[in-house]
């Protein structure tokens, strides 16, 4: 399985980057961690006449603290989000997220600007950051912009930036201390991705859930957030009654396709479930 | 294609090559360099038999075009072995603890292996699990590649290995 042709770039800066992807215009794609395009582009359904390599930009690293948000650079990988303190203190659904994605080789190299830009419905960030309130920085011909995770997914591989632009850097806000999370992940097997899967992060006070978020992640065409179920338990203890009010809110707004992971009812059936188990997960853990 | 000129080292060697950017990283290593101890299992990111460790990180070198290994220092599974030629420690273990069958994921299980316990030299039994799930072993049933780590591991920290009673 060998790619077709292409001519590789490797640019040093983001406004080279973004100068040669305005210049080559269609047939240039930018090249991330490459677990998901050089896949695709062995079985020749992608054929880019050009890659732009963003290994080389040193300023799309890293991980730091900005007032009340992490800022996290397109190109660090999963496995510098998992061997990050900062992360594993500050927001650790994150660390529990990334350690649920692939396997340990595909985390040394796959990053987080590229799960998160390529629109992959099955991709865990993307519901994951709608449900910390993250904002995404683009950067393109036309000059930087900031939009909202909730604002970026459009459709499978559709999503807000526009042809030039790159995804330079994700912004996310520290949640509440004492704040419980879950991020639930039903697969097959290390490496599939998820047949369903639940972000869920609330806060409790007095044994009642005071705010609450919850995203979804392929069980339709864009990742979701799962307005009316996170509503339904405002203010409960999510007793049992409630958790099934939740499930079957978030099971109404999903459309999974049918695939190898099974048939629509069996996957917003799962879905449910694995709704369910955040959030009782989320609860235990919030103080 | 115009071709790239690539330097890297690998085991320990300078290495250079001419490469059109398509070519894949273990093509590079398997036909350029003809060291076909990384082997192609599936092509398809899967199998982790194609494994190599590039500047400190297991990578699938399916994955990965060779242009982008340009300047980096590699270790294959040929460059395993201790200086003086002997076994390493975790050779030694897949030796001692019957951790191939046909061999085919070797390589890549004992280089994804490698830089396991250069991370986590006393990795539990989990641990090691988690830290393989990248490649895959059609023939063992993974449980005597995991007493191989564990022997190594416990070689590597200097005790001596007890196998957990079954
Ligand atoms: S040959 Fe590279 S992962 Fe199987
Ligand atoms: S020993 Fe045969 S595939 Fe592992």
């Amino acid at each position: 399985m060998i790619p077709g042709s292409f001519s590789y770039h490797r640019p040093a800066s983001v406004a080279d980057a973004v100068k040669l992807l305005s210049d080559l215009g269609e047939e240039a794609r930018p090249l991330a961690g490459g677990h998901s395009l050089v896949p695709m582009m062995k079985l020749r359904l992608a054929t880019p006449a050009h890659l732009v390599d963003l290994h080389g930009i040193a300023a799309l690293k890293g991980i730091s603290r900005n007032g009340n948000n992490l800022i996290i650079g397109a190109m660090t990988t999963q496995h510098e989000l998992l061997a990050s303190d900062e992360v594993a203190k500050a927001m650790p659904i994150l660390h529990e997220a990334a350690l649920l994605i692939a396997d340990p080789q595909v985390r040394y190299r796959g990053t987080i600007g590229g799960n998160v830009a390529n629109g992959d419905p099955g991709n865990d960030m993307p519901a994951l950051m709608m449900t910390l309130e993250a904002t995404y920085r683009l950067e393109g011909p036309g000059g930087t912009r900031d939009v909202a995770a909730a604002d970026f997914y459009q459709g499978a591989y559709f999503t807000a930036l526009e042809p030039g632009e790159i995804l330079t850097s994700v912004s996310v806000p520290v949640p509440a201390a004492g704040h419980g999370y879950a991020y639930e992940k039903l697969k097959r097997k290390v490496g599939d991705y998820a047949t369903a899967a639940a972000a869920v992060v609330l806060t409790m006070s007095g044994g009642k859930v005071v705010t609450c978020a919850i995203g979804l992640t392929n069980v339709h065409e864009t990742p979701l957030l799962a307005i009316d179920a996170a509503k339904a338990v405002i203010g409960t203890s999510l007793d049992a009654a409630t958790l099934k009010k939740a499930a079957a809110a978030a099971s109404a707004i999903m459309a999974p396709a049918a695939d190898a992971r099974g048939p629509v009812e069996y996957r917003k059936h799962v879905g449910g479930i694995m709704v369910t188990r955040a959030l009782q997960r989320a609860a235990a853990i919030a103080k | 294609m115009a071709k790239t000129h690539v330097t890297m080292k690998v085991n320990g060697a300078e290495v250079e090559g001419l490469v059109e950017p398509r070519t894949l990283l273990v093509h590079f290593i398997r036909e350029n360099l003809q060291m076909t101890g990384t082997h192609i299992g599936c092509e398809t990111t899967h199998c982790g038999a194609c494994t190599v460790d590039i500047d400190g990180m297991s990578v699938k070198s399916c994955t990965m075009f060779a242009v982008q290994a340009d300047g980096s220092d590699i270790i294959t599974i040929e460059g395993i072995a201790n200086a003086d030629g002997t076994l390493s420690a975790l050779q030694e273990g897949f030796r001692m603890m019957h951790g191939l069958q046909c061999g085919f994921c070797t390589p890549g299980m004992i280089v994804r292996a490698h830089r396991l316990l250069k991370e986590n030299p006393s990795p539990s039994e989990a641990e090691i699990r988690m830290g393989i799930s990248g490649n895959i072993c059609r023939c063992t049933g993974y449980q005597n590649i995991v007493k191989a780590i564990q022997y190594a591991s416990a070689k590597i920290n200097g005790v001596e290995f007890q196998e957990a009673a079954e």
